[in-house]
Protein backbone atom coordinates (compact mmCIF):
# COMPACT_ATOMS: atom_id res chain seq x y z
CA UNK A 1 0.00 0.00 0.00
CA UNK A 2 1.44 3.67 -0.66
CA UNK A 3 -0.08 6.39 1.70
CA UNK A 4 -0.14 9.54 0.41
CA UNK A 5 1.83 11.80 3.13
CA UNK A 6 0.27 15.28 3.35
CA UNK A 7 3.83 16.48 3.86
CA UNK A 8 5.82 13.82 1.92
CA UNK A 9 3.54 12.92 -0.74
CA UNK A 10 3.43 8.82 -1.39
CA UNK A 11 5.30 6.80 0.44
CA UNK A 12 5.44 2.64 0.76
CA UNK A 13 3.14 1.53 3.98
CA UNK A 14 6.93 -0.10 5.67
CA UNK A 15 7.66 3.18 6.63
CA UNK A 16 4.63 3.30 8.88
CA UNK A 17 3.41 1.05 12.11
CA UNK A 18 -0.51 1.27 12.45
CA UNK A 19 -2.07 1.75 15.83
CA UNK A 20 -6.14 1.48 14.75
CA UNK A 21 -9.49 2.73 14.62
CA UNK A 22 -8.83 6.69 14.57
CA UNK A 23 -11.64 7.09 17.20
CA UNK A 24 -8.50 6.26 19.86
CA UNK A 25 -8.04 10.21 19.32
CA UNK A 26 -10.81 10.64 21.50
CA UNK A 27 -9.14 9.67 24.99
CA UNK A 28 -12.47 9.84 27.36
CA UNK A 29 -12.21 12.75 30.36
CA UNK A 30 -10.53 10.76 33.57
CA UNK A 31 -12.22 13.29 35.77
CA UNK A 32 -15.40 11.72 34.64
CA UNK A 33 -17.58 10.01 37.29
CA UNK A 34 -18.41 6.99 34.60
CA UNK A 35 -14.69 7.98 33.41
CA UNK A 36 -14.15 3.45 33.90
CA UNK A 37 -16.65 2.49 31.79
CA UNK A 38 -15.31 4.71 29.16
CA UNK A 39 -11.87 3.56 29.23
CA UNK A 40 -12.88 0.27 28.97
CA UNK A 41 -14.85 0.83 26.33
CA UNK A 42 -11.79 2.73 24.78
CA UNK A 43 -9.35 0.34 25.62
CA UNK A 44 -11.07 -2.70 24.44
CA UNK A 45 -14.50 -2.11 22.31
CA UNK A 46 -13.61 -2.18 18.48
CA UNK A 47 -16.09 -1.46 15.58
CA UNK A 48 -14.22 -3.23 13.55
CA UNK A 49 -15.90 -1.87 9.75
CA UNK A 50 -15.54 -3.91 6.81
CA UNK A 51 -15.62 -1.24 4.68
CA UNK A 52 -14.41 2.75 5.27
CA UNK A 53 -12.43 2.90 7.85
CA UNK A 54 -10.37 5.78 9.62
CA UNK A 55 -7.12 4.57 11.16
CA UNK A 56 -4.23 6.02 12.84
CA UNK A 57 -0.80 5.49 11.66
CA UNK A 58 2.99 6.36 12.77
CA UNK A 59 5.45 7.54 10.34
CA UNK A 60 8.12 5.98 12.49
CA UNK A 61 10.85 5.35 9.61
CA UNK A 62 10.40 9.12 8.46
CA UNK A 63 9.21 12.05 9.57
CA UNK A 64 7.09 10.36 12.90
CA UNK A 65 4.00 12.41 12.31
CA UNK A 66 0.89 10.69 13.22
CA UNK A 67 -1.74 10.37 10.16
CA UNK A 68 -5.18 9.78 10.30
CA UNK A 69 -5.80 6.95 6.90
CA UNK A 70 -9.42 6.37 5.52
CA UNK A 71 -8.98 2.93 4.05
CA UNK A 72 -11.35 0.83 2.64
CA UNK A 73 -10.63 -2.66 4.59
CA UNK A 74 -12.39 -4.61 2.01
CA UNK A 75 -9.78 -3.17 -0.97
CA UNK A 76 -7.58 -1.50 0.68
CA UNK A 77 -7.77 1.68 -1.03
CA UNK A 78 -6.64 4.66 0.47
CA UNK A 79 -9.54 7.73 -0.05
CA UNK A 80 -7.73 10.21 2.19
CA UNK A 81 -5.03 11.07 4.39
CA UNK A 82 -4.62 13.77 7.08
CA UNK A 83 -2.18 14.97 10.08
CA UNK A 84 -3.98 13.30 13.51
CA UNK A 85 -3.18 16.93 14.50
CA UNK A 86 -5.44 18.36 11.90
CA UNK A 87 -8.27 15.77 12.56
CA UNK A 88 -7.42 16.49 16.50
CA UNK A 89 -8.27 19.92 16.18
CA UNK A 90 -10.84 20.49 13.99
CA UNK A 91 -12.48 17.40 16.14
CA UNK A 92 -12.06 19.72 19.38
CA UNK A 93 -9.20 17.90 21.06
CA UNK B 1 -21.89 -45.94 5.86
CA UNK B 2 -18.43 -46.62 7.52
CA UNK B 3 -15.14 -46.21 6.19
CA UNK B 4 -12.64 -48.96 6.41
CA UNK B 5 -9.89 -50.75 4.30
CA UNK B 6 -12.20 -54.04 3.81
CA UNK B 7 -14.54 -51.05 1.85
CA UNK B 8 -12.05 -49.59 -0.31
CA UNK B 9 -11.12 -53.04 -1.33
CA UNK B 10 -14.79 -54.04 -2.05
CA UNK B 11 -15.67 -50.66 -4.28
CA UNK B 12 -13.04 -51.21 -5.79
CA UNK B 13 -13.76 -54.25 -7.24
CA UNK B 14 -17.11 -53.29 -7.66
CA UNK B 15 -16.64 -49.58 -9.57
CA UNK B 16 -16.89 -47.17 -6.85
CA UNK B 17 -20.49 -47.28 -7.30
CA UNK B 18 -21.20 -47.26 -3.84
CA UNK B 19 -19.88 -44.45 -2.28
CA UNK B 20 -22.65 -42.32 -1.35
CA UNK B 21 -22.86 -38.38 -0.20
CA UNK B 22 -20.78 -37.71 3.23
CA UNK B 23 -23.48 -35.46 4.14
CA UNK B 24 -26.74 -34.53 2.98
CA UNK B 25 -28.15 -31.11 2.11
CA UNK B 26 -31.16 -30.80 4.03
CA UNK B 27 -33.22 -27.46 3.33
CA UNK B 28 -33.68 -25.94 6.84
CA UNK B 29 -36.55 -26.65 9.32
CA UNK B 30 -38.68 -23.72 10.15
CA UNK B 31 -37.43 -24.09 13.91
CA UNK B 32 -34.38 -25.73 16.03
CA UNK B 33 -33.26 -26.18 19.76
CA UNK B 34 -29.68 -25.15 18.53
CA UNK B 35 -28.58 -23.10 15.39
CA UNK B 36 -24.75 -22.72 15.29
CA UNK B 37 -24.01 -20.02 12.87
CA UNK B 38 -20.57 -20.91 10.51
CA UNK B 39 -19.85 -24.29 9.08
CA UNK B 40 -16.18 -24.03 9.85
CA UNK B 41 -14.09 -26.71 11.78
CA UNK B 42 -15.30 -24.93 15.19
CA UNK B 43 -18.68 -24.71 14.25
CA UNK B 44 -19.73 -28.30 12.88
CA UNK B 45 -17.29 -29.95 15.38
CA UNK B 46 -19.72 -27.82 18.13
CA UNK B 47 -22.71 -29.82 16.64
CA UNK B 48 -20.96 -32.88 16.58
CA UNK B 49 -20.36 -32.83 20.26
CA UNK B 50 -23.50 -31.43 20.99
CA UNK B 51 -25.18 -34.34 18.96
CA UNK B 52 -23.01 -36.95 19.98
CA UNK B 53 -21.62 -36.16 23.66
CA UNK B 54 -24.48 -34.20 25.06
CA UNK B 55 -27.23 -35.92 23.49
CA UNK B 56 -29.04 -33.19 21.91
CA UNK B 57 -31.00 -32.77 18.88
CA UNK B 58 -32.87 -30.62 16.79
CA UNK B 59 -29.55 -29.36 16.03
CA UNK B 60 -28.61 -26.89 12.52
CA UNK B 61 -25.37 -25.42 10.96
CA UNK B 62 -26.20 -22.42 8.70
CA UNK B 63 -23.15 -21.67 6.90
CA UNK B 64 -23.30 -18.63 4.30
CA UNK B 65 -20.83 -20.12 1.53
CA UNK B 66 -19.64 -24.33 1.48
CA UNK B 67 -18.53 -25.73 4.82
CA UNK B 68 -14.43 -25.47 5.64
CA UNK B 69 -14.63 -22.60 3.12
CA UNK B 70 -13.01 -19.95 5.56
CA UNK B 71 -10.35 -20.60 7.64
CA UNK B 72 -10.48 -24.02 8.28
CA UNK B 73 -9.32 -24.61 4.67
CA UNK B 74 -6.77 -21.30 5.12
CA UNK B 75 -4.37 -22.23 7.85
CA UNK B 76 -1.02 -23.77 7.67
CA UNK B 77 -2.62 -27.53 9.40
CA UNK B 78 -0.56 -27.61 12.65
CA UNK B 79 -1.44 -28.59 15.90
CA UNK B 80 0.17 -28.32 19.59
CA UNK B 81 -0.23 -27.35 23.18
CA UNK B 82 2.85 -25.35 24.05
CA UNK B 83 1.12 -22.72 25.73
CA UNK B 84 2.25 -20.75 29.24
CA UNK B 85 -0.68 -19.57 30.94
CA UNK B 86 -3.32 -21.09 32.93
CA UNK B 87 -6.24 -19.97 30.96
CA UNK B 88 -5.05 -21.10 27.99
CA UNK B 89 -2.69 -24.68 28.34
CA UNK B 90 -5.03 -26.82 30.11
CA UNK B 91 -7.31 -26.19 26.97
CA UNK B 92 -5.16 -26.97 24.78
CA UNK B 93 -3.95 -29.80 25.72
CA UNK B 94 -7.67 -30.86 26.19
CA UNK B 95 -7.27 -30.24 22.25
CA UNK B 96 -4.31 -31.90 21.20
CA UNK B 97 -6.00 -35.20 23.45
CA UNK B 98 -9.01 -35.33 21.43
CA UNK B 99 -6.78 -34.87 18.12
CA UNK B 100 -4.99 -37.87 19.30
CA UNK B 101 -8.32 -40.18 18.94
CA UNK B 102 -10.14 -38.14 16.55
CA UNK B 103 -9.89 -40.33 13.36
CA UNK B 104 -10.98 -42.90 15.08
CA UNK B 105 -13.78 -41.32 16.94
CA UNK B 106 -15.08 -39.29 13.45
CA UNK B 107 -14.08 -42.78 11.32
CA UNK B 108 -12.53 -40.08 9.16
CA UNK B 109 -8.89 -40.02 7.69
CA UNK B 110 -7.85 -36.52 9.13
CA UNK B 111 -3.94 -37.22 8.23
CA UNK B 112 -3.50 -36.32 11.97
CA UNK B 113 0.57 -36.60 12.17
CA UNK B 114 2.47 -35.87 15.44
CA UNK B 115 5.73 -35.36 13.78
CA UNK B 116 6.74 -32.95 16.23
CA UNK B 117 7.04 -29.62 16.59
CA UNK B 118 10.16 -27.44 17.81
CA UNK B 119 10.55 -23.68 18.85
CA UNK B 120 14.32 -21.99 18.29
CA UNK B 121 15.94 -20.52 21.11
CA UNK B 122 18.55 -18.15 20.11
CA UNK B 123 19.95 -16.53 23.88
CA UNK B 124 20.20 -17.15 27.59
CA UNK B 125 17.23 -14.90 28.38
CA UNK B 126 14.87 -16.85 25.47
CA UNK B 127 16.29 -20.22 27.23
CA UNK B 128 14.85 -19.15 30.37
CA UNK B 129 11.65 -18.04 28.75
CA UNK B 130 11.21 -21.54 27.20
CA UNK B 131 11.94 -23.58 30.37
CA UNK B 132 9.52 -21.99 32.15
CA UNK B 133 7.12 -22.38 29.65
CA UNK B 134 8.04 -26.25 29.11
CA UNK B 135 7.72 -26.58 32.95
CA UNK B 136 4.35 -24.97 32.86
CA UNK B 137 3.13 -27.48 29.96
CA UNK B 138 4.85 -30.43 31.77
CA UNK B 139 2.56 -29.37 34.83
CA UNK B 140 -0.28 -29.49 32.61
CA UNK B 141 -0.28 -32.93 31.62
CA UNK B 142 1.62 -32.00 28.15
CA UNK B 143 4.61 -32.88 26.73
CA UNK B 144 7.79 -30.61 26.27
CA UNK B 145 11.60 -31.51 25.64
CA UNK B 146 14.60 -28.85 25.85
CA UNK B 147 16.55 -29.98 22.97
CA UNK B 148 20.57 -28.45 23.31
CA UNK B 149 22.15 -27.03 19.65
CA UNK B 150 24.01 -30.45 19.12
CA UNK B 151 20.24 -32.42 19.11
CA UNK B 152 19.08 -30.17 16.49
CA UNK B 153 21.82 -30.28 14.50
CA UNK B 154 21.36 -33.91 14.38
CA UNK B 155 17.68 -33.97 13.74
CA UNK B 156 18.11 -30.54 11.46
CA UNK B 157 21.16 -30.74 9.80
CA UNK B 158 20.27 -27.84 7.30
CA UNK B 159 19.40 -24.78 9.38
CA UNK B 160 22.03 -22.41 10.06
CA UNK B 161 23.08 -22.87 13.59
CA UNK B 162 25.54 -19.74 13.57
CA UNK B 163 23.53 -17.09 12.23
CA UNK B 164 25.39 -13.93 13.27
CA UNK B 165 21.97 -12.23 14.48
CA UNK B 166 19.84 -15.21 15.66
CA UNK B 167 22.46 -17.93 16.48
CA UNK B 168 20.70 -21.41 17.20
CA UNK B 169 21.53 -21.83 21.15
CA UNK B 170 18.78 -24.79 21.44
CA UNK B 171 15.00 -25.41 21.44
CA UNK B 172 11.91 -26.51 23.09
CA UNK B 173 10.32 -29.62 21.82
CA UNK B 174 7.22 -31.05 21.71
CA UNK B 175 7.00 -34.05 19.94
CA UNK B 176 3.03 -34.72 20.39
CA UNK B 177 2.51 -31.56 17.86
CA UNK B 178 2.39 -31.95 14.28
CA UNK B 179 0.29 -31.61 11.57
CA UNK B 180 -3.61 -31.97 10.16
CA UNK B 181 -5.46 -32.00 6.64
CA UNK B 182 -7.22 -29.49 7.45
CA UNK B 183 -9.87 -29.61 4.69
CA UNK B 184 -10.65 -32.96 6.22
CA UNK B 185 -11.10 -32.22 9.62
CA UNK B 186 -13.99 -30.02 8.28
CA UNK B 187 -15.22 -32.81 6.18
CA UNK B 188 -14.95 -35.46 8.96
CA UNK B 189 -16.68 -33.75 11.52
CA UNK B 190 -19.64 -32.70 8.84
CA UNK B 191 -20.07 -36.22 8.12
CA UNK B 192 -20.07 -37.86 11.94
CA UNK B 193 -21.92 -34.71 12.25
CA UNK B 194 -24.55 -35.76 9.22
CA UNK B 195 -24.75 -38.96 10.91
CA UNK B 196 -25.70 -37.92 14.43
CA UNK B 197 -29.13 -35.88 12.67
CA UNK B 198 -27.50 -32.77 12.47
CA UNK B 199 -28.43 -30.41 9.57
CA UNK B 200 -25.72 -28.60 7.51
CA UNK B 201 -27.05 -26.07 5.89
CA UNK B 202 -25.13 -24.61 3.29
CA UNK B 203 -25.42 -21.70 1.54
CA UNK B 204 -27.45 -19.97 4.03
CA UNK B 205 -26.16 -16.38 5.26
CA UNK B 206 -27.11 -15.10 8.46
CA UNK B 207 -28.48 -11.61 7.86
CA UNK B 208 -30.15 -10.32 11.17
CA UNK B 209 -30.98 -11.56 14.58
CA UNK B 210 -34.85 -11.70 16.49
CA UNK B 211 -34.60 -9.94 19.43
CA UNK B 212 -37.20 -9.55 22.06
CA UNK B 213 -37.14 -8.75 25.39
CA UNK B 214 -33.45 -9.29 25.60
CA UNK B 215 -33.92 -12.55 24.79
CA UNK B 216 -32.51 -13.92 21.06
CA UNK B 217 -35.35 -15.80 19.47
CA UNK B 218 -33.64 -17.17 16.32
CA UNK B 219 -32.23 -15.69 13.23
CA UNK B 220 -32.97 -14.03 10.11
CA UNK B 221 -31.60 -15.96 7.30
CA UNK B 222 -31.34 -15.61 3.41
CA UNK B 223 -33.29 -18.95 3.33
CA UNK B 224 -35.65 -17.22 5.81
CA UNK B 225 -36.54 -16.65 9.14
CA UNK B 226 -35.28 -19.58 11.42
CA UNK B 227 -36.38 -20.03 15.09
CA UNK B 228 -33.84 -21.34 17.61
CA UNK B 229 -33.95 -21.99 21.18
CA UNK B 230 -30.36 -21.59 21.68
CA UNK B 231 -27.98 -19.79 18.65
CA UNK B 232 -24.25 -19.79 19.15
CA UNK B 233 -22.32 -17.68 16.78
CA UNK B 234 -18.83 -19.37 16.07
CA UNK B 235 -17.73 -16.89 12.88
CA UNK B 236 -14.16 -16.24 14.11
CA UNK B 237 -12.39 -13.52 10.92
CA UNK B 238 -16.19 -11.68 10.79
CA UNK B 239 -17.19 -12.12 14.38
CA UNK B 240 -17.36 -8.17 14.73
CA UNK B 241 -19.88 -8.08 11.26
CA UNK B 242 -21.92 -10.76 12.74
CA UNK B 243 -22.19 -9.42 16.21
CA UNK B 244 -23.02 -6.20 14.77
CA UNK B 245 -26.26 -7.63 13.62
CA UNK B 246 -27.21 -8.23 17.29
CA UNK B 247 -25.78 -5.18 18.28
CA UNK B 248 -22.69 -5.44 19.92
CA UNK B 249 -19.53 -4.29 19.46
CA UNK B 250 -16.54 -7.03 20.27
CA UNK B 251 -12.86 -6.77 21.72
CA UNK B 252 -11.73 -8.11 18.39
CA UNK B 253 -9.79 -6.63 15.36
CA UNK B 254 -9.83 -8.69 12.15
CA UNK B 255 -6.42 -8.57 10.51
CA UNK B 256 -5.38 -11.02 7.57
CA UNK B 257 -2.88 -13.33 7.76
CA UNK B 258 -0.20 -15.01 4.98
CA UNK B 259 0.59 -17.95 3.88
CA UNK B 260 2.55 -20.00 1.68
CA UNK B 261 3.57 -23.10 -0.31
CA UNK B 262 6.53 -24.06 -2.16
CA UNK B 263 6.57 -26.43 -4.99
CA UNK B 264 6.71 -30.69 -4.25
CA UNK B 265 9.89 -31.54 -2.54
CA UNK B 266 11.44 -34.79 -1.81
CA UNK B 267 11.01 -35.14 2.16
CA UNK B 268 13.70 -32.79 4.11
CA UNK B 269 11.70 -31.53 6.59
CA UNK B 270 11.08 -34.04 9.71
CA UNK B 271 8.58 -31.76 11.66
CA UNK B 272 7.52 -28.46 12.39
CA UNK B 273 9.94 -25.75 12.87
CA UNK B 274 9.27 -22.14 14.52
CA UNK B 275 11.96 -19.22 14.00
CA UNK B 276 9.69 -16.54 16.41
CA UNK B 277 12.40 -14.39 16.52
CA UNK B 278 12.97 -13.68 12.81
CA UNK B 279 9.08 -14.61 12.22
CA UNK B 280 9.22 -17.62 10.10
CA UNK B 281 7.76 -21.10 10.67
CA UNK B 282 7.81 -24.13 8.46
CA UNK B 283 6.34 -27.43 8.07
CA UNK B 284 6.48 -29.81 4.78
CA UNK B 285 2.98 -31.37 3.44
CA UNK B 286 2.50 -35.04 2.86
CA UNK B 287 2.53 -33.61 -1.20
CA UNK B 288 5.87 -32.32 -0.78
CA UNK B 289 5.38 -28.53 -0.77
CA UNK B 290 7.04 -26.61 2.30
CA UNK B 291 3.93 -24.75 3.88
CA UNK B 292 5.26 -21.64 6.33
CA UNK B 293 4.39 -18.38 6.93
CA UNK B 294 4.83 -15.44 9.85
CA UNK B 295 3.23 -12.63 11.20
CA UNK B 296 0.23 -11.16 10.23
CA UNK B 297 -0.16 -7.86 8.07
CA UNK B 298 -0.63 -5.72 11.16
CA UNK B 299 -3.16 -3.37 9.56
CA UNK B 300 -7.46 -4.16 9.64
CA UNK B 301 -8.49 -5.75 6.91
CA UNK B 302 -11.45 -8.11 5.93
CA UNK B 303 -9.45 -8.57 1.97
CA UNK B 304 -8.13 -12.01 2.21
CA UNK B 305 -4.95 -10.72 0.84
CA UNK B 306 -2.09 -9.44 2.41
CA UNK B 307 0.38 -7.53 0.37
CA UNK B 308 4.43 -7.50 -0.29
CA UNK B 309 6.17 -6.20 3.38
CA UNK B 310 5.13 -9.11 4.93
CA UNK B 311 6.39 -11.62 2.06
CA UNK B 312 9.60 -10.15 1.98
CA UNK B 313 9.83 -9.95 5.49
CA UNK B 314 8.61 -14.18 5.87
CA UNK B 315 10.90 -15.26 3.12
CA UNK B 316 14.39 -13.46 4.42
CA UNK B 317 13.14 -14.99 7.73
CA UNK B 318 13.48 -18.35 5.84
CA UNK B 319 16.50 -17.63 4.33
CA UNK B 320 18.12 -16.83 7.34
CA UNK B 321 17.35 -20.01 9.10
CA UNK B 322 17.39 -22.00 5.91
CA UNK B 323 19.86 -21.06 3.24
CA UNK B 324 18.76 -24.07 1.10
CA UNK B 325 15.46 -21.97 0.91
CA UNK B 326 16.59 -19.33 -1.60
CA UNK B 327 16.24 -22.42 -5.06
CA UNK B 328 12.69 -23.20 -3.93
CA UNK B 329 10.00 -21.56 -6.08
CA UNK B 330 6.83 -19.91 -4.37
CA UNK B 331 4.28 -22.26 -5.71
CA UNK B 332 0.78 -20.29 -4.23
CA UNK B 333 -0.01 -17.71 -1.33
CA UNK B 334 -3.04 -16.71 0.32
CA UNK B 335 -4.41 -14.88 3.08
CA UNK B 336 -6.70 -15.69 5.92
CA UNK B 337 -8.88 -12.93 8.03
CA UNK B 338 -8.34 -13.56 11.90
CA UNK B 339 -10.23 -11.88 14.45
CA UNK B 340 -7.23 -10.40 16.62
CA UNK B 341 -8.55 -10.15 20.55
CA UNK B 342 -7.41 -7.44 22.36
CA UNK B 343 -5.37 -10.24 24.86
CA UNK B 344 -4.50 -12.72 21.78
CA UNK B 345 -6.69 -15.30 23.25
CA UNK B 346 -10.14 -16.36 22.54
CA UNK B 347 -13.51 -15.73 23.92
CA UNK B 348 -15.96 -18.34 24.56
CA UNK B 349 -19.05 -17.14 26.36
CA UNK B 350 -22.89 -16.53 26.78
CA UNK B 351 -23.60 -12.56 25.88
CA UNK B 352 -25.69 -10.40 27.35
CA UNK B 353 -28.38 -10.83 25.35
CA UNK B 354 -30.46 -14.36 26.80
CA UNK B 355 -29.67 -17.41 24.33
CA UNK B 356 -27.61 -15.76 21.98
CA UNK B 357 -23.96 -17.72 22.76
CA UNK B 358 -20.53 -16.23 21.06
CA UNK B 359 -17.31 -18.60 20.03
CA UNK B 360 -14.23 -16.19 18.42
CA UNK B 361 -11.22 -14.40 18.75
CA UNK B 362 -9.26 -17.27 17.93
CA UNK B 363 -6.02 -15.09 16.34
CA UNK B 364 -3.98 -17.24 14.28
CA UNK B 365 -4.08 -20.10 16.68
CA UNK B 366 -7.69 -21.24 16.25
CA UNK B 367 -7.29 -24.46 13.97
CA UNK B 368 -5.34 -26.17 16.61
CA UNK B 369 -8.07 -25.72 19.07
CA UNK B 370 -10.46 -27.17 17.07
CA UNK B 371 -11.83 -30.48 18.64
CA UNK B 372 -11.61 -28.58 22.37
CA UNK B 373 -13.44 -25.54 20.78
CA UNK B 374 -16.27 -27.88 19.54
CA UNK B 375 -16.32 -29.67 22.98
CA UNK B 376 -16.59 -26.96 25.54
CA UNK B 377 -18.55 -24.88 22.99
CA UNK B 378 -21.33 -27.43 22.99
CA UNK B 379 -20.62 -27.63 26.50
CA UNK B 380 -21.54 -24.65 27.44
CA UNK B 381 -24.46 -24.61 24.88
CA UNK B 382 -25.97 -27.21 26.56
CA UNK B 383 -25.21 -26.80 29.82
CA UNK B 384 -25.23 -23.16 30.29
CA UNK B 385 -22.36 -23.66 32.18
CA UNK B 386 -18.24 -22.87 30.61
CA UNK B 387 -16.23 -26.42 30.24
CA UNK B 388 -13.78 -26.23 33.32
CA UNK B 389 -10.47 -25.45 30.68
CA UNK B 390 -12.56 -22.79 29.02
CA UNK B 391 -13.48 -20.90 32.18
CA UNK B 392 -11.37 -18.32 31.65
CA UNK B 393 -12.57 -17.32 27.88
CA UNK B 394 -14.70 -14.35 28.97
CA UNK B 395 -16.40 -11.60 27.75
CA UNK B 396 -15.85 -9.96 31.06
CA UNK B 397 -11.91 -10.63 31.81
CA UNK B 398 -11.21 -7.14 29.79
CA UNK B 399 -13.34 -4.82 31.98
CA UNK B 400 -11.72 -6.92 35.09
CA UNK B 401 -8.28 -6.85 34.45
CA UNK B 402 -8.22 -10.87 33.79
CA UNK B 403 -6.73 -10.63 30.34
CA UNK B 404 -4.56 -13.90 29.01
CA UNK B 405 -1.69 -12.18 27.41
CA UNK B 406 0.89 -14.89 26.40
CA UNK B 407 3.45 -12.22 24.99
CA UNK B 408 2.47 -9.58 27.22
CA UNK B 409 1.60 -7.55 24.70
CA UNK B 410 -1.25 -5.54 25.91
CA UNK B 411 -4.04 -4.33 23.89
CA UNK B 412 -2.78 -4.14 20.77
CA UNK B 413 -4.14 -6.64 18.40
CA UNK B 414 -1.57 -6.78 15.77
CA UNK B 415 1.34 -7.19 18.62
CA UNK B 416 -0.08 -10.33 19.46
Amino acid sequence: MIINHPLLGPRDSSEFVYLGDANLINRPNWQEDSALEHFVDYGYLRDNIAGVHRELWFHEYGDRSWLVVTRDTVSHEITEVRLASDVAIKEGR
Amino acid sequence: MKYSGFRVIKEALTGHRGWGPAWRSPDPSSEYDYVIIGGGGHGLATAYYLAKEFKQSKIAVLEKGWIGGGNVGRNTTIIRSNYLLDGNEPFYEFSLKLWEGLEKELNYNAMVSQRGILNLIHSDAQRDAFVRRGNAMLLNGADADLLTTEQIKKRYPFLNTDNARFPIKGGLAQHRGGTVRHDAVAWGYARAADSCGVDIIQNCEVIGFKIANGTCLGVETTKGFIKAKTVGACVAGSSSRLMQLAGMRLPIESHVLQAFVSEGLKPLLPGVITFGAGHFYCSQSDKGGLVFGGDIDGYNSYAQRGNLPVVEDVCEGGMAIFPMLGRVRLLRMWGGIMDMSMDGSPIIDKTDISGLYFNGGWCYGGFKATPASGWVYAHLLATKEPHKTARAFRFDRFSKGLMIDEKGMGNQPNLH
